[in-house]
């Protein structure tokens, strides 16, 4: 028998091995955005220490659509119909309140043929994490433009978009999402901590993230390609996620950083870069977005966030355990009730 | 004074002393949106109370408020519901149609009319009964803006007074639909109803021969519209969600689920709601709301009519292919596309059962009456989520929107079937699972529900091809695997299915096939067909598709068999050529029906003695 010493394998706090949140192998092209984004899931779910079978996983149909075969193995994953995640996420999260959502969709998916479901998702404020793995274009026909595609960006094909794209977040933000953040499959440390901030928030938590495409938008003249996203994308804020069963104090500079508390204590820290932005003003958000928009920039951050509204299952006022388990004697009314009715129609 | 006119007039048909009693249809013409509903609401409701046998057929604009709509009770010393098409007695308020209504009657009906129509001008062959409502309703109406709605009350008065309908009947009925809340609301009503009753006892000479006696036959039944039926199966199918998007002419299935659940199903000590309602954007959304609180575990259904299918077709191939289940209500209205809203047809037989790309079949079935509502609502929720598969109910705007007289509703005797769920524990005494394994020789595999805490529960859910380990899969044995599996779950459904109604006659060479609401019109035009033409036939209902065993056996018994349809193109029975075999097939012939009012037994009868060469 070997004796050699094994170092021992990194746990988290439910004692799970980062092997318990990994999905199957990804089919999608090497180097593509979805792939990182994967990735940041696999880390952030573990990290925070989350039962990979408390999440119930949702797509519509695209390449971002089957990415959820490859994260969190050990939860259930739902890869339904094109643009119609939102409502297939919201029968499951009402029928088990006790589920965590992670639904990610695409552009196309979204902003194309699923703006119906995903507005309307927008003002229920289901409590899922929706995440657009933006890159501009269809993957899986390759490469026609989608709704999010800028004025004036360019196909492989030279065919110019004329047609403006659909913000998402600003959409989000518009309608009811209250988590709205938009961040970039390259930016490991800030979309860790948009993905953190999510998990422990209690609603509709909307991450647009720019994925870019390999083969077929990250090209010169796209504006969903990695170098675009490195020379105008515009970090709002250093973000921190602190987890709230970590209790670190920190010295903070007066002015120079945020805190907004999530539910159960945790809390997300901004630290500014350039200006002082404040997440929980729904109007300054929206400015931001179109001043950056202007000048050709693309803001990446926690755009909007707000705490206190009640999500869609608080609205419905339902029972704490899930509907989907209720005993017969919770769901089915004895026969008093029947006859009572019977006597009443006669 | 324009009523001795009425007796004396030699145009009218003179009196006479055969009476016709207990079996006569009563026709209200009115303006949509006057408050007619109540009036006769209280009318057939009288009627009912007396004894007789009773039907109401509300025959409705796609309007709120304005354009015609007639509503016909029928009272049947027989026990006949169905429509009838002869009007015997008329009351003729709307002066947009009441020209043409009263051409259409058959001489020796009854019209009771608003005076300034002079109806009594346009044919000397009627009983005409002049009103002169305006001038009645204002002593027991002083407030002006109620008048439009109080003057429909007084039609009531009129007719019970020349029926010889009992008026402590008509006060009761009257007051039940009001409620004890709209007291004084009632009172002003009933006020109307009495200056009607007496305007007719004493200005009015009864000529002719209808007229209603006190009988036995509705002892302990109830009244009920067929939505509201639905709804009472969801409650006690134990149904937590619920996902729809209005359309006529099943929104009155989720407006009743609404108020039963309300009332039902809020926990005792917490106040909280056991069951989630949510109107959704769409119909896309409605059917993906189920389908996606169906694979959480939970009882979800939805209730729509036709163009709410077509929406819904693609994700009903997803939960065929995934295997998810679903109860969908389709209360069918006129179609193609937005067709007559407000009329009734069972056209959507053969599109539902196929319903989506690829290859599909769906189980649907056929409630023909409230109770049916009732006990199909609960075998859809158990056929769903045991064969975990998508289950349509296909009602229609006659059943679903009409009041029906009914037998009260049974208790559930069996409990509430779950189907094939593995729970944890299951988990850890067998190692894990594959999703789409046949096990049990009925093709249909066991699963799990989301949030099974177990690191063996999860499986991946995918409208692309799978296989038994629910992985991706593009392999042609995969993939023919798979669909063999699925068409064998189908045919385990057979015994599993409602089985038809069976009546057969030794001496029938004939025999008569339908579905759903047409059986009124067919069981009372297999009397006709008897008492008329000597044609002795025997009777099949269908419950249910898949067809069982049951529909072969007697189509093979009889030389033979006419299918009755409410479609243009005979889909019952095109979906019968599909599965029969073609000496089955030729004994087939089609009866149908697509004019879009409630199937009438003269209409049956008339084409199927046509078609024996009476």
């Amino acid at each position: 028998m070997s004796t050699t010493a094994v170092p021992p394998k990194k746990t988290n706090r439910i004692g799970l091995e980062i092997a318990a949140y990994k999905g199957g192998k990804t089919t999608l092209c090497a180097g593509c955005g979805h792939n990182s984004v994967s990735e940041r899931l696999v880390e952030c779910f573990f990290e925070m220490g989350i039962e990979p079978w408390s999440v119930a996983k949702f797509s519509g149909i695209g390449c971002s659509s089957k990415s959820p075969a490859y994260f969190l193995g050990m939860a259930h994953g739902f890869n339904s119909v094109h643009g119609r995640a939102p409502s297939v996420a919201t029968g499951a999260l009402v029928a088990n309140r006790n589920l965590l959502g992670v639904t990610v969709s695409g552009d196309g998916d979204t902003a194309s043929i699923g703006i119906g479901q995903f507005v309307h998702m927008l003002r229920r404020n289901v409590r899922q994490i929706y995440i657009i793995e933006n890159n501009g274009v269809y993957g899986l026909t390759k490469g026609q433009f989608s709704a999010t595609a800028d004025i004036g960006s360019k196909l492989k094909t030279g065919v110019v978009n004329d047609l403006p794209p659909i913000d998402c977040c600003l959409q989000a933000i518009h309608l009811g999402a209250t988590l709205v953040a938009r961040s970039f499959s390259g930016d490991k440390r800030q979309l860790q901590a948009i993905l953190k901030a999510a998990i422990a928030h209690r609603g509709l938590s909307v991450i647009d993230v720019i994925s870019p495409c390999v083969t077929f938008n990250d090209h010169e003249g796209s504006t969903k390609s990695y170098s675009y996203m490195k020379e105008h994308g515009e970090p709002l804020h250093e973000l921190d996620f602190i987890p709230a069963c970590e209790d670190i104090a920190v010295e903070i500079a007066e002015g120079e950083i945020r805190e907004v508390e999530m539910h159960g204590g945790a809390r997300l820290r901004l630290k500014k870069v350039g200006r002082d932005y404040d997440p929980t003003d729904k109007l300054n958000a929206v400015r931001a977005l179109a001043e950056a928009e202007k000048e050709g920039h693309v803001l990446t951050g926690i755009l909007y966030v707000d705490t206190s509204r009640p999500d869609f299952v608080e609205l419905l006022n339902l029972v704490d355990e899930p509907l989907a388990t209720l005993p017969e004697s919770k769901v089915r009314p004895p026969r008093e009730a029947l006859d009572q009715i019977m006597d009443e129609l006669r | 004074m324009s009523t001795i006119e009425v007796s004396a007039a030699s145009s009218q048909p003179t009196r006479t002393d055969s009476h016709v009693t207990n079996d006569f249809s009563i026709q209200v013409a009115t303006v949509n949106g006057s408050g007619s509903q109540t009036a006769n609401t209280v009318l057939m409701r009288a009627l009912f109370q007396m004894g007789i046998p009773v039907s109401g057929k509300n025959l409705f604009p796609s309007n709120i408020a304005g354009l015609p709509t007639w509503f016909t009770i029928r009272a049947s010393k027989h026990g006949y519901i169905g429509r009838k098409k002869e009007i015997d007695f008329l009351v003729a308020m709307n002066p947009e149609t009441a020209q043409e209504d009263v051409r259409k009657l058959e001489p020796g009906a009854a019209v009771v009319y608003d005076e300034p129509l002079k109806l009594n001008t346009v044919r000397s062959d009627l009983h005409f009964y002049p009103v002169p409502f305006d001038r009645l309703v204002g002593p027991v109406c002083p407030e002006a803006r109620l008048r439009k709605l109080v003057r429909n009350m007084i039609y009531d008065g009129v007719v019970a007074q020349l029926l010889g309908i009992d008026m402590e009947e008509m006060r009761t009925a009257l007051y039940k639909q009001f409620g004890p809340r709209k007291a004084k609301a009632a009172e002003l009503n009933w006020n109307a109803v009495k200056a009607g009753y007496d305007f007719a006892a004493a200005n009015l000479v009864k000529t002719d021969r209808y007229r209603v006696e006190r009988m036995n036959a509705t002892a302990g039944k109830i009244i009920i519209e067929g939505n509201a039926a639905i709804a009472l199966g969801c409650v006690f199918a134990g149904v937590t969600v619920v996902s729809w998007y209005p359309i006529t002419p099943s929104s009155s299935v989720i407006e009743a689920l609404t108020t039963y659940l309300r009332r039902f199903r809020i926990d005792k000590e917490t106040g909280k709601a056991t069951f989630a309602v949510i109107q959704a954007e769409d119909e896309l959304a409605s059917i993906g709301m189920v389908i996606g609180a169906s694979w959480a575990g939970a009882r979800a259904m939805t209730a729509t009519s036709g163009p709410g299918i077509s929406l819904m077709a693609e994700f009903t191939g997803l939960g065929y292919y995934a295997e998810v289940p679903a109860v969908i209500v389709n209360v069918q209205r006129v179609g193609p596309s937005t067709g007559l809203p407000t009329r009734t047809m069972q056209g959507d037989i053969l599109s539902t059962a196929v319903l989506s790309h690829g290859d599909t079949k769906h189980p649907i079935l056929f409630p023909s009456s409230p109770v049916e509502c009732f006990t199909m609502m609960i075998s859809a929720f158990d056929l769903a989520e045991y064969f975990q598969t998508p289950v349509f109910v296909f009602s229609d705007l006659d059943l679903g929107m009409n009041n029906w007289m009914s037998d009260p509703f049974p208790y559930p005797t069996e409990p509430i079937n779950r189907g094939k769920v593995l729970t944890a524990e299951d988990l850890d005494r067998l190692g894990g699972f594959a999703r789409y394994k046949d096990v049990d020789g009925d093709g249909v595999g066991y699963r799990t529900l989301p949030g099974t805490r177990h690191p063996k529960a999860a499986y991946f859910t995918r409208g692309s091809g799978h296989n038994e380990n629910a992985g991706y899969s593009e392999r042609e044995d995969d993939y023919m695997n798979n669909m063999d599996r699925l068409a064998h779950k189908f045919e385990a459904m057979r015994s599993r299915v409602p089985a038809p109604y069976v009546d057969i006659d030794q001496r029938a060479h004939v025999g008569i096939i339908c579905a759903g609401t047409s059986r009124y019109a067919v069981e009372e035009s297999r009397d006709q067909l008897r008492d008329e033409y000597g044609l002795q036939t025997s009777y099949l209902r269908l419950k249910a598709y898949p067809f069982t065993p049951q529909l072969s056996e007697f189509i093979r018994r009889h030389e033979r068999v006419y299918v009755v349809d409410q479609n243009r193109d005979g889909q019952l029975l095109q979906l019968m050529r599909l599965e029969l075999d073609p000496d089955e097939i030729a004994k087939l012939r089609s009866v149908r029906y697509y004019g879009g009012l409630p199937l009438d037994a003269r209409t049956v009868t008339a084409e199927i003695a046509a078609q024996e060469g009476f």
